[in-house]
């Protein structure tokens, strides 16, 4: 038995311990966001939050994530109450087929928690291991600043208040 | 094990999100429809696919409690396809958006459309729809007419309710009885009044955004019904290899598999837990010993080969007029490499075999021609058969989706009463997928002393851009079976959409032109559509050498090609990109160069003209696109920001091409099997900035939008190039490497 801990809940699976992450999400816990795109750590497609950091899940053995925080695009938010990043997603229409858009979005989000004012080339920087296809670059970029500038916002709201 | 489950035939719900899957026993919509995939007697007469499904309740369903449901024989690849038509229904049922259900391309549920491909999809079926939602509008006001006993002309409709002037009302629901909508439409609609409209023309969000961007259920990678089991294959080495030994016994044994599936070279295994599939074919490809194919062609050879190959010539073009006398002649050669589509996500499938029946959900762009062929090859009536649209990563054309749905079936027939899902492997896509072919193209045009072009000779020499299905032969999986069905010989598609010589009849006034096409029938690699077909090569040459004849001459490129168009709106894309981009006062700076390009899609379609500044890094050779601006056409426009997105990829996807793509063999296999021997564009590539300007045409038809982009960003970066350094690349991939040596 191997305890994860996924947005916040804990789970005990019996699972091979070689199985990368990726499949887990997918296969025992129906998580949708983490995506099969290469499964050699290529294209950014399976993108994770492990302890706020950003993870390759299609190489990474779940073994070695027992006891550790990992955070999916389901941790942001629902199709009913989205996160901050993903209305700014929708905001800005920033996807075409969208495959590739929970690993950009989940990237982006830990680039965000760590560093609320990056500037266009730290975005671009961070997201640069993640492909596209469809060549919705500049509309990602777009979603990233104004979840950004949102994020900012509400925080020197709270300051006020 | 756990206990084989076949799931209900009645509910499939899967996830927990958006995407729900039903089947349904009710008899098919389609019982117009033949069944080997061909539509019925047409209806000429009829606009756009009311040509083929003539029925208003093929494409419109108004249920007794008042629910609407559009029904559209296209698929969503992420090209915004279901908001759009949504949007056409919903103008003129005028009924608000949200209450309009959308189905997608589905065998049993929709019309056949065919593909979902060639920029057609708003011209087809959002024209068919648009009639059909006006026509089934103005059929229930007729029928509450009768119910109030009053005219229909000064009926109102809101919101599915039809009222009279002395406020008694009906609901369409309390219409709908029986087959009212079971009519032929009629050729001409009553459309609501341009400026009358509420939802055409306006930036509706699409309906499949939210899912997308929040890890809902969305592509058929996310179905997960019941007793679902994982399949993997193993796929020959190199094209061609066969299958000579294979010792299956250990992979068999592993407690985790269900099944190791042989039918010839066509190999695949089956495990209840996909980490278990995954590693039991990499044992199971350990075990396998392959006859390699016929040798492949040398990579530093490909244009000499295709050159050395017979062609069957077609004139597709040929004019004759007076002119001028030609002062000066000029000649060039372009070519493009074999490129792939490169789905972000590879190709995936879920097929389930049960009580005599197969069901086959897929991403793939045709489920009517896919249906026929998989019926074709298990030899099945294709009433047994059924396909269903699910959306998977985008396709760009023919990648391989079909052939993933093939493995499916045969796996699933392998498994009855088990849901299969197959998804290939990255290197499986890469490495199998049909490329966009290599092309060739040749011109020679005379301009006369007053810098006129008085003639214009032109060849493409391409293989055919079409071996999809119906025919099972052009599935890969069924070319490998013991009982193979081989690939049908090839075929060029005809003017006036075309092929590869798609494109190849330039829009420009010339009073003497001969356009040849040199259709290559072998295939040296396996090649399909991709995007935009032979315009991405043709329009790449033709507006190349546009500026290579306007530079010949001392003329401005933009005002050069101006003065070689008499067609007005073509004349105002391309006025419109110029003074948008500041073509006029463009600044001059070293290393720096602007490029301009023109294409009428198919000169049926989408008008588009963009400009493009580049950034050239001497030192690597290395090209960068900083900045774009295009005026697109398309008819009238339903949704702005969707045509926006489609021409921004459009562009980004071209500019990955143009720049960095290339299939790579070496004398036996494809070597290009990955993102590290395949790079694509990345962020830190991506332009600074794309501007979008739409003209508008309320009225005129929809003219598409998906392809319009990649032929004419080519040409702009190529002539950017040449304008920043004086050197002209005339080879797709414009490499780096070649221009680096230029410059040195």
């Amino acid at each position: 038995m191997l305890r994860l801990t996924v947005n916040g809940r804990d789970h005990d699976l019996d699972v091979d311990p070689d199985t990368p992450l990726l499949y887990v999400l997918r296969d025992d816990l129906a998580l949708n966001g983490a995506r099969y795109g290469c499964g050699l750590g290529q294209c950014g497609a399976c993108t994770v939050a492990v302890e706020g950091r950003p993870v390759l899940s299609c190489v990474t053995p779940v073994s070695v994530l027992a006891g550790r925080s990992i955070l999916t695009l389901e941790g942001l938010g629902t199709p009913e109450q989205p996160g901050t990043i993903q209305r700014a997603f929708v905001a800005e229409q920033a996807a075409q087929c969208g495959y590739c858009i929970p690993g950009m979005i989940v990237r982006a989000h830990a680039l965000l928690v760590q560093n609320p004012d990056p500037s266009d080339a730290e975005i671009r920087r961070s997201l640069n291991l993640n492909l596209c296809r469809c060549g919705t670059h500049l509309r990602i970029l777009a979603a990233v600043h104004r979840a950004a500038r949102e994020t900012r916002g509400a925080a020197s709201e709270d300051d006020r208040s | 094990m756990s206990e084989p489950i076949a799931p209900t035939r009645r509910t499939f719900l899967t996830g927990t999100g958006s995407l729900i899957v039903a089947f349904s026993l009710r008899p098919a919509l389609a019982q117009q429809e033949a069944l080997d995939g061909q539509p019925p007697p047409p209806a000429p007469h009829l606009p756009g696919s009311l040509k083929r499904s003539p029925w208003l309740d093929s494409w419109i369903r108004v249920d007794a409690d008042g629910s609407v449901t559009v029904r559209t024989g296209k698929a969503e690849l992420g090209q915004g396809i279901r908001t759009a038509v949504l949007q056409v229904a919903a103008e003129e049922l005028r009924l608000e958006p949200a209450r309009v259900r959308v189905v997608t391309a589905d065998t049993e549920e929709t019309a056949n459309e065919g593909y979902t491909a060639g920029s057609h999809s708003m011209q087809d079926s959002a024209t068919a729809i648009r009639h059909a939602a006006a026509q089934v509008r103005t059929l229930l006001a007729d029928l509450a007419a009768a119910r109030l006993g009053t005219e229909a002309a000064v009926l109102t409709v809101a919101d599915g309710v039809v009222r009279a002037l002395d406020g008694r009302q009906v609901t369409w629901g309390e219409l709908v009885a029986g087959d009212v909508l079971h009519v032929e439409a009629q050729p001409a609609s009553s459309f609501v009044p341009t400026d009358e409209r509420r939802v055409i023309g306006t930036s509706l969000p699409r309906l499949d955004i939210p899912a997308k961007v929040t890890g809902a259920s969305a592509y058929v990678q996310d179905l997960r019904p019941p007793g679902m089991v994982h399949a993997r294959v193993v796929r020959p080495p190199s094209p061609g290899a066969r299958l000579r030994a294979l010792d299956a016994a250990a992979v068999e044994r592993r407690p985790s598999v269900i099944k190791v599936v042989r039918d010839g070279s066509f190999l695949a295994v089956v495990a209840e837990k996909e980490w278990a599939a995954i590693t039991a074919m990499e044992a199971l490809a350990a075990h396998a010993t392959w006859t390699e194919g016929a040798a492949l062609p040398e990579a530093d050879r490909i244009f000499e080969t295709l050159a050395g190959l017979p062609v069957e010539e077609h004139v597709v073009h040929d004019s004759r007029a007076a002119a001028g006398s030609p002062a000066r002649t000029l000649e060039a050669t372009y070519r493009r490499r074999y490129q792939l589509h490169g789905s972000i996500g590879p190709s995936c499938a879920l097929a389930l075999f049960a009580d005599e029946t197969l069901t086959v959900w897929s991403h793939a762009q045709g489920m009517f021609p896919l249906r026929a062929a998989l019926a074709e090859m298990l030899r099945m009536r294709p009433e047994q058969v059924r396909c269903v649209h699910v959306e998977g990563s985008g396709c760009y054309g023919h990648n391989a989706a079909d052939d993933a749905a093939a493995d499916a079936a045969l796996i699933a027939r392998a498994v009855p009463g088990r849901p299969v899902r197959l998804q290939l492997m990255r290197e499986q896509e890469h490495l199998t997928e049909p490329c966009g072919p290599a092309m060739m193209t040749r011109v020679r045009a005379s301009l006369d002393a007053a810098g006129t072009i008085v003639d214009w000779d032109y060849a493409v020499r391409s293989n055919t851009h079409l071996t999809r299905p119906p025919g099972a032969g052009n599935l890969l999986p069924a070319q490998l079976l013991a009982e193979p069905f081989a690939p049908p010989r090839p075929k060029p598609l005809l003017q006036p959409e075309g092929g590869g010589d798609r494109n190849a009849i330039p829009l420009y006034r010339l009073p003497n032109a001969r356009v040849l096409h040199q259709f290559v029938p072998e295939m040296p690699l396996r090649v399909s559509a991709l995007r935009a077909l032979g315009a991405y090569v043709n329009v790449f040459s033709i507006e190349s050498f546009m500026d290579e004849l306007a530079a010949a001459v001392g003329q401005d490129p933009v005002a050069f090609r101006l003065q070689h168009l008499e067609d007005a709106r073509a004349q105002a894309v391309i006025r419109t990109a110029a003074e948008r981009a500041g073509w006029s006062d463009r600044q001059r700076a070293r290393n720096r160069g602007h490029g301009f390009a023109f294409a009428r899609y198919k000169n049926l379609g989408a008008y588009l003209a963009l400009a493009v500044e580049v950034e050239i890094a001497r030192e690597t050779g290395r090209i960068r696109l900083r900045r774009a601006v295009a005026a697109i056409d398309a008819g009238e426009a339903v949704n702005p920001d969707g045509i926006r997105n489609q021409v921004e990829g459009g562009i980004i996807q071209s500019t990955s091409w143009t720049l960095y793509e290339q299939v790579t063999v070496d004398r036996s296999r494809i070597t290009s099997r990955d993102w590290s021997t395949y790079p694509i564009l990345r962020m830190q590539a991506a332009p600074e900035r794309i501007e979008i300007h739409i003209l508008d045409r309320p009225g005129e038809p929809f003219l598409g939008t998906g392809e319009a982009a990649q032929g004419p960003t080519a040409a702009a970066l190529g002539n950017a190039v040449a304008d920043a350094v004086g050197v002209r690349l005339r080879e797709i991939p414009l490499r780096r490497d070649v221009l680096r040596e230029a410059l040195t």
